[in-house]
């Protein structure tokens, strides 16, 4: 019953091409997802998800826990299997690539250079025994910079970029409360000048003034760097202050999806309204 | 002295031995890599030189001269034990003169003696893979070598420098071989690394608990890992060897009866050698040390 | 002259001369024979035949002679031994089906056909030191039973199976031929064949331990012990020139088969899996401990979630064998000083320069640590 009513709220709020609301250029999109789906065993995780992001557009999935949001970012950063459908992303150079036919050193390349992803624990995302200045230079060690004191003084800028004291530099991430590590996990992604950060509940272990000053950064960086991201969030002012699109999930599939203003000022679909009633209002 | 009745030539069966040269072979082709092979299980303890043992064995032939050494000596009983097992089961020549071996067996050291092309050193190696301390699972590394993902390797670096002000690995040095395989090279002291590259002998190195066996071709490029900013860089000691007077030489730091130290060559050999051309050191003095 | 460490191979004879004096002891107590050995310590034979991979009490008896009762000595004499003996061929699968039952316990029937066979067991003797032993006495008689035991019985875990209570045990798929450990080094992910031969030849201490652990909670496998059986199973060759099997013998196995619990998935409904172990001779301590540790090892299989050290096939299956394991932490022993000459080396030059940043420290013997050759 609610598949019916969502796909006309998402008929409604896909209207034109989404270059045009993100103000970008026209032409093929950075990623194009379609018909994305997963299951675990006989439950759904993921079904039929299809959308474009064009390149400095940022997209919040939101949904409760279980809605399928991080699977499906799972899904993206090809860190899930797909069981069906396909990804293609704009390679520099080569065009709309399907990741899937990519060679696994060309994926990994492409996950260490130009795609960034953003764990929700910092943990999962920083090596923990060694210093600050190691997490943020890995990338570009990876990649073949070979110059100490170059490796170190781009630490020391993305430190300073990420607001965090240049002088903690040397020190283990063990010493630095929750929001440094998620700017340390956010400078260690960036420092390659990736074109699309995966971001999987960012703000969402963090104090409430943390979180704001953290959620300013984010939106900072993303607009100075021009990045693309996908951000999942159960948090719909984490999506109304960073995303220009928003899409929402229940029980694996997209029930609706458009411009984040309009869908969480005039939500259509029942669910969406659930969820900006009983959220936004705070 | 004739070979042990009752087994082969060497030890090993002939079936062995050219199951472990297809591996050796396959070692010499992809420089670097790490060949798995059916090691097998030795009458020697494993750790104590099994792989360079099955190497040594499966390419000793009758009128080769073996040299063994272990810490640069022919005289540490682990090399003297080597040696006597490759008497009793194969009965070919042994020398302590680095330039009379057709093979060289080692642990833990490069003979200082420049080595030729028509010899052959075989290392002793106790764990294959460089990255196994930053990453344990052989499946992970694995991968990592098949993709030539080493950041990992270079983040411990950086890490030293930014604790130490310098790397801080001395033995062990991980390389990079013909600029694609990341290789450790055994714990031989990095002053031993240096010999690794372009040597016109053919290097091979058996790890036999480990079941791997890996090669450095002659002439192959070997690279120390470092930056461009903290280059590679050796061990040297402010002063000569205490015996043959030699400067360009390992030095092993021996604690007199008196309490004193003295620092002497580690290659007994090279030292031996210049000592009989007329080289004396400050302490050329006989000195009774009880092992 | 001086010289690090000179006369090694004379050292080398006189430490053998002194190791045959110490094993043999006071020459006028008598020596033992292989045939004490082998009657008297059966158990001890057993452990040596099974982690020594090999099946032969007399040569087991022998290594643990020979090393003077260490067990882990006389499982690498064994295994020495074993790797340069020809191989004639492969036994067809032993079918423990047809056991010659000495000893056959299930927890998980009271009764079930082919009954409860309690057979020599330590398992009920109260553990009080029989002081008549000290000196010798006469041979016991053992009890009879009016009536012989079936010639087969079946698995308890086939009779689950006629239910379909129990999941099928089934060749993987074009029943490919099993790795030989021995002749073939071990790959990661290995299978459960591969698994089950690294196990088998592992070390029992090693085994009960993480089996143990996976009573405690980490892994927990709910396990049973469904069926424990201990006897002779005729060995079985298929001679290429007769085209059929003959039997060549027999040997003494101990076999168990655990059974667990499982919730089943999306494909499987709920149902019982299996643990399984099997070991030469009379080893039930062994058995048990290798099927709890097989089972753990089955988590990625089932879809379970790896958390405890018994579910992790790299960390396990590396550290079995205690032939490795011994040789490599008794490396230790060998020497190190050229590495310790390097290490001795950077920490001085730490030291040095911490010591800089503060007032002058002591001298530094014999190395100027700052002095560095930079090679191109």
């Amino acid at each position: 019953m609610s598949a019916q009513h969502g796909d006309r709220a998402a008929a409604a709020k896909t209207p034109g091409p989404l270059s045009q609301l993100a103000g970008k250029g026209g032409g093929a999109p950075l990623l194009r997802v379609e018909g994305l789906s997963r299951k675990y065993g006989g439950r759904i995780g993921c079904s039929d998800v299809s959308f474009d992001l064009h390149a400095g557009e940022v997209l919040a999935v939101v949904g409760e826990s279980g809605s399928g949001k991080s699977t499906l970012l799972q899904l993206l950063a090809t860190r899930l299997a797909l069981d069906a459908g396909s990804l293609h992303y704009q390679i520099t150079g080569r065009g709309l690539v399907d990741l899937s036919a990519l060679s696994e050193a060309d994926r990994r390349w492409l996950m260490r250079t130009d795609w960034g992803y953003v764990e929700q624990n910092p943990r999962d995302g920083l090596r923990m025994n060694v210093s600050a200045g190691a997490n943020v230079g890995e990338r570009l060690m990876a990649v073949g910079a070979r110059h100490y004191g170059e490796i170190r003084s781009t630490a020391k800028d993305w430190l300073q970029r990420v607001e965090m004291d240049p002088a903690r530099l040397d020190e283990l991430p063990t010493g630095f409360s929750g929001g440094m590590q998620q700017r340390l996990q956010i400078a260690r992604n960036l420092v390659t000048r990736p074109r699309l950060v995966f971001m999987d509940e960012p703000t969402a272990g963090l104090d409430v003034s943390v979180q704001a000053r953290l959620l300013d950064l984010l939106r900072e960086l993303v607009t100075d760097l021009g990045l693309a991201a996908v951000i999942v969030t159960h948090d719909l002012a984490v999506a109304r202050l960073l995303a220009h699109r928003i899409l929402v999930m229940r029980e694996g599939r997209v029930v609706e999806t458009g411009l984040t203003d309009q869908v969480l000022d005039d939500p259509q679909h029942p669910y969406t309204q659930l969820l900006v009633s009983s959220v936004l209002q705070v | 002295m004739n070979a042990l009745p009752g087994y082969n030539f060497a030890y090993l069966d002939e079936q062995t031995k050219r199951m472990i040269r297809r591996a050796l072979l396959k070692a010499v082709a992809i420089p670097g890599y790490q060949v798995p092979f059916g090691s097998r299980e030795m009458p020697l303890p494993y750790g104590w030189g099994t792989g360079g043992i099955q190497v040594t064995a499966s390419i000793l032939g009758q009128e080769d001269v073996l040299k063994v050494i272990d810490q640069g000596s022919d005289d540490t009983t682990n090399a003297v034990n080597i040696r006597r097992f490759f008497n009793r089961t194969a009965g070919m020549a042994t020398t302590d003169r680095t330039e009379e071996a057709s093979i060289i067996q080692t642990r833990h050291r490069i003979p200082e003696k420049p080595l030729n092309e028509n010899q052959i050193l075989v290392f002793q190696v106790p764990l294959p893979e460089p990255m196994t301390r930053l990453e344990p699972r052989e499946a992970v590394t694995r991968k990592l070598h098949a993709l030539a993902d080493y950041g990992l390797m270079h983040v411990k670096l950086y890490e030293d420098i930014a604790r130490y002000g310098h790397i801080a690995t001395t033995y062990d040095y991980p390389v990079l071989v013909n600029g694609r395989y990341l290789m450790a090279p055994s714990p031989i002291p990095k002053f031993d690394n240096p010999k690794l590259h372009m040597s016109p002998a053919l290097q091979l190195f058996g790890a036999g608990r480990e079941k791997r066996v890996y090669a450095i071709p002659p002439w192959t490029r070997v690279e120390s890992l470092d930056f461009e900013d903290h280059p590679f860089s050796i061990q040297r000691w402010q002063q000569p060897c205490a015996l043959c007077d030699a400067e360009d030489s390992f030095l092993d730091e021996v604690v007199l009866d008196g309490g004193g130290r003295m620092f002497v060559c580690s290659d007994s050999d090279y030292c031996q050698t210049r000592q009989a051309a007329g080289h004396t050191g400050s302490e050329n003095t006989p000195t009774e040390v009880s092992a | 002259m001086y010289v690090a460490v000179k006369g090694g191979e004379s050292a080398i004879l006189n430490s053998y001369e002194l190791l045959a004096a110490e094993r043999r002891g006071d020459p006028d107590v008598p020596e033992l024979t292989l045939a004490q050995i082998r009657q008297q310590m059966r158990l001890a034979v057993d452990r040596v035949m099974g982690e020594g991979s090999l099946y032969d009490e007399d040569l087991a008896a022998l290594a643990l002679k020979q090393a003077a009762g260490d067990q882990v000595e006389a499982i690498f004499l064994l295994r020495a031994y074993r790797t340069t003996l020809p191989r004639f061929g492969y036994s067809v699968p032993i079918d423990t089906a047809r056991m010659a039952l000495r000893r056959r316990i299930s927890a998980t029937f009271k009764d079930l056909p082919g009954g409860q066979v309690l057979g020599p067991t330590y398992d009920y003797t109260q553990r009080l030191l029989d002081f008549s032993l000290a000196d010798t006495a006469d041979a016991p008689t053992p009890p009879r039973v009016d009536e012989p035991l079936p010639a087969t019985s079946p698995r308890v875990t086939d009779l689950l199976g006629e239910e379909g209570m129990i999941e099928a045990e089934r060749p993987a798929a074009g029943d490919p031929a099993p790795t030989d450990l021995s002749r073939e080094p071990l790959r990661f992910p290995a299978n459960r064949a591969t698994r089950l031969q690294n196990l088998a030849r592992g070390d029992e201490g090693y085994l009960l331990a993480l089996g143990y652990s996976t009573q405690r909670g980490y892994a927990n496998s709910h396990p049973f012990a469904g069926e424990i059986r201990m006897g002779e199973v005729p060995l079985e060759i298929i001679p290429e020139e007769l085209g059929f099997a003959i039997t060549i013998g027999q040997i003494t196995l101990t076999e168990c088969q655990m059974i667990n619990q499982f919730a089943g998935s999306s494909d499987v409904p709920p149902q019982f899996t299996r643990g399984y172990g099997l070991a030469f001779g009379e080893s039930e301590r062994k058995s048990m401990g290798m099927a709890l540790v097989d089972r753990a090892l089955r988590a990625q299989e089932l879809g379970e979630e790896i958390t405890s050290p018994a579910q992790q096939a790299e960390f396990v299956l590396s550290h079995t064998d205690n032939v490795e394991a011994s040789g490599f932490v008794q490396h230790l022993k060998l020497p190190h000083y050229v590495d310790f000459q390097s290490e001795l080396e950077l920490l001085r030059k730490m030291r040095a320069s911490s010591a800089k940043v503060g007032a002058g420290d002591t001298a530094i013997p014999g190395v100027q640590p700052s002095a560095e050759r930079e090679e191109a």
